[in-house]
């Protein structure tokens, strides 16, 4: 009797010892694996944190700009044109518009350069000598588009002077903020050393200042007047294939997965499907934007450049994302749910409507987000249907030429005044990233709102 | 413990006291189930089952697991029919009228059978619209004044009323697992079913719990024809007029609850109450 007790405990003593072996392993491999996690996520916050400050450092100044305070005087000896006509009795519209139109075409033939470099030269400190083309070179060439238009709207201003801000140029406002080297030689530098004096002692006497670059939102992008080159064309394109992307992948693709998830008979031909949008989801954007192309452009003759082209090509790019990802969640809702809908007499319908697209509302809206998000970042598949060309304008509707920001940073990131654009194209990456956290704010907004609902 | 047992114990006498079993054999015929097989696949889940379900009475499936008992049950309001690849031979008639008649449709069945399920299964919703769920699907409400009506009854009936009527907007899945049971039986009960059938619905409750939805079934009773299917051989005994054992697909024995436990016919009902097998 006393043996077995004294072998039992023999045994039970082995055993322990083999499993505190076993222990001091388990606990070195759970070690590792923790501090493997730990790493990652540490490098993978490094890479974020790096990517921001990158991004921040480069792209913040370039939300300020340089603005040049003229004393602008429409001088008439050099603004030499006859004040505009007046609607005599008895001239018919016609007549009176024609006139209109010939003294609106006489002002835009002048030189109001002239009237710019005017304005300039009282500026230059004394004893400085610097050529009209070194002068001109330090505001920005659509100053004068600017004077002009203010004295078209308002021809009494004939004769007298007006204080106006105008943008100084790319190149002044490099000089100003450093993005060039101050000690190169004057055959390196993009202006005159006149220009560079004067600009210099325009900074000290406040005829030039910095404020916040109002000019990269509400302006269209420029290429002769890079100083003015703004986000808003490419912005409302954005916004307009993101609408599209909404309207049309969200629906039908929610649409699809719940079809296909709870409808569906299961056969060969849904099998079939389901291989091909899981296919789908992995073809390399490029090729989404070579079928936007042939089909929506060549075959259905959609305009060229167009936001309804980005909008739909984004769309196909989205959906198998969208309906994955839905399938996914439908797929997780328990069968005990489902259950008890059906026991209650709740149809098929019901049973998906009232019971299980609620509860996977949150993690549908999440996908759709990301879905969203990954097409609004999208560039290539634009490049292939035109969006890439050089837009002034801001799109009215889809079927206006537009450009997208992502393809706006690709154009900036191209432009050969690199050290205004690096800096720009910097900001435009903060812009989109802000469009960015916006959406995922909204997300994360009506995912917790829903959720305290549920 | 000792409480509990009490309990339990004045549960069965209410039981003995209320009704004569044998009064169970002279109530009409409600359900009548006639060779019913269950293939799931290639796999032969129920052979030939028939057996006659009285009014107004509670009937329990007993035997061990894998045997059948459930999935006879979910025979009866068709919900095997939403299991892929499970096929149904035989009929099941409910007051005469065959239950898989294709003419038939199956939300309207599963209004007049309805389920409690082994896991108290609560929508995520508030307690008043887990209720009010039922009612408002089949159109059985025709003014918000009734459907309170039809909420509170049932909780009522359901012997919940009088813990939750503070809270009826919050979440059903926020209560205790006897409570969100039953809520599962009053939201059952909103639609007015003529059957309830309940695949263990005690199994994942606590002994006290249990004692409540035992003493809650022997009410409804009353006004309901009760199946139920259970794994405790001492519930089948408290609950139930009568009794059916089931062994590996097949009905072994089936009557009166007091004959089958004090005087099984079939040696295999008589290993089992015996506990040697199961």
């Amino acid at each position: 009797m006393t043996a077995t007790v004294s072998t039992t405990h023999q045994s039970s003593l082995e055993r322990t010892k083999l499993i505190r072996a076993s222990l001091t392993r388990r606990n070195m491999s759970e070690k590792i694996f923790r501090g493997l996690g730990l790493a990652a996520v540490v490098l993978a916050l490094g890479f974020v944190a790096l990517l921001f400050i990158d991004v921040g450092r480069k792209g913040i100044p370039a939300f300020t700009q340089s603005n040049l305070h003229l004393s602008v005087t429409f001088d008439p000896e050099l603004i030499g044109v006859e004040p505009p006509p007046v609607q005599a009795s008895g001239q018919s519209d016609a007549d009176f518009q024609a006139a209109d139109l010939k003294w609106q075409r006489s002002v835009a033939m002048l030189n109001w350069n002239k009237v710019v470099e005017a304005s300039l030269r009282t500026l230059v400190p004394a004893g400085v000598e610097i050529s009209s083309k070194d002068l001109l070179a330090i505001a920005e060439t659509d100053a004068r588009h600017e004077i002009r238009e203010r004295f078209v709207a308002d021809p009494s201003l004939m004769g007298k002077t007006i204080e106006m801000d105008v943008l100084a140029s790319a190149n002044a406002a490099n000089w100003i903020k450093g993005n060039i080297d101050r000690s190169l030689p004057d055959s390196q530098q993009q202006l005159s050393a006149p220009a560079r004096a004067v600009i210099d002692s325009m900074v000290a006497s406040g005829a030039i200042s910095n404020g916040f670059a109002w000019s990269i939102l509400t302006n269209v992008d420029s290429r002769s007047a890079p100083a003015s080159a703004g986000l808003l064309g490419a912005f409302v394109g954005t916004l307009y294939m993101m609408l599209i992307v909404i309207v049309l992948a969200v629906p039908i693709g929610v649409a699809s997965a719940i079809y296909l998830e709870e409808f569906a008979p299961k056969s060969r031909l849904t099998d079939f499907i389901e291989v091909n949008i899981n296919n789908l989801a992995a073809v390399p954007s490029i090729v989404f934007g070579l079928l936007g192309a042939a089909a929506f452009i060549n075959y259905m003759h959609l305009p060229i450049s167009a936001p309804i082209v980005g909008g739909l090509v984004l769309t196909l790019m989205t959906l198998p994302t969208i309906i994955i990802a839905t399938r996914g969640a439908l797929l997780g809702v328990s069968p005990a749910l489902r259950q008890a809908a059906l026991g209650m007499g709740a149809s098929k319908t019901q049973m998906v409507f009232h019971h299980v697209l609620p509860v996977t509302f949150p993690s549908i809206l999440t996908a759709t987000i990301l879905g969203v998000a990954h097409a609004l970042g999208e560039t290539a598949p634009l490049l292939l249907i035109g969006m890439k060309a050089f837009v002034a304008s801001v799109p009215v509707t889809p079927f206006d030429q537009a450009t997208a920001l992502p393809v706006q940073i690709y154009l900036w990131q191209g432009n050969e005044n690199r050290n205004f654009f690096e800096p720009r194209t910097a900001a435009a990456i903060i812009v989109l990233l802000l469009v960015m956290i916006c959406l995922n704010g909204v997300a994360i907004y009506l995912r917790s709102r829903l959720e305290k609902r549920a | 413990m000792d409480m509990v047992a009490g309990k339990v114990k004045m549960t069965q006498q209410s039981v003995n006291s209320t009704m004569n079993p044998i009064d169970a054999l002279e109530r009409p015929i409600r359900l009548t189930a006639r060779d019913v097989t269950v293939h799931y696949g290639a796999k032969q889940a129920l052979h030939g089952i028939s057996i006659d379900i009285p009014d107004r009475a509670v009937t329990s499936f007993i035997g061990p697991s894998g045997c059948g008992k459930s999935t006879f049950l979910r025979c009866i309001n068709r919900m095997n029919d939403t299991i892929e690849g499970a096929k149904v031979g035989g009929t099941i008639k409910l007051d005469g009228e065959d239950i898989y008649d294709p003419q038939l449709d199956v939300v309207e069945l599963r209004a007049r059978i309805g389920m409690v399920f082994q896991k108290p299964n609560p929508f995520p919703k508030s307690i008043y619209e887990n209720v009010a769920y039922g009612p408002k699907i089949h159109g059985l409400a025709r003014s918000k004044a009734d459907l309170d009506e039809i909420v509170v009854s049932s909780l009522r009936k359901a012997g919940l009323f009088e813990e939750v009527k503070d809270r009826l907007n919050e979440p059903g899945t926020g209560l205790s697992g006897g409570q969100q049971q039953r809520l599962c039986i009053a939201r059952a009960i909103a639609v007015g079913p003529e059957v309830i059938l309940m695949d263990e619905p005690c199994s994942a409750l606590d002994p006290i719990a249990t004692a409540i939805i035992e003493e809650l079934i022997d009410e409804l009773r009353e006004n309901y024809t009760i199946v139920i299917v259970t794994h405790s051989m001492q519930q089948a005994a408290r609950v139930s007029q009568r009794t059916a054992f089931f062994h590996l697909g097949n009905l072994i024995e089936e009557g009166v609850t007091e004959d089958i436990f004090t005087n099984p016919v079939n040696k295999q009902t008589q290993d089992y109450i015996m506990g040697r097998i199961g």
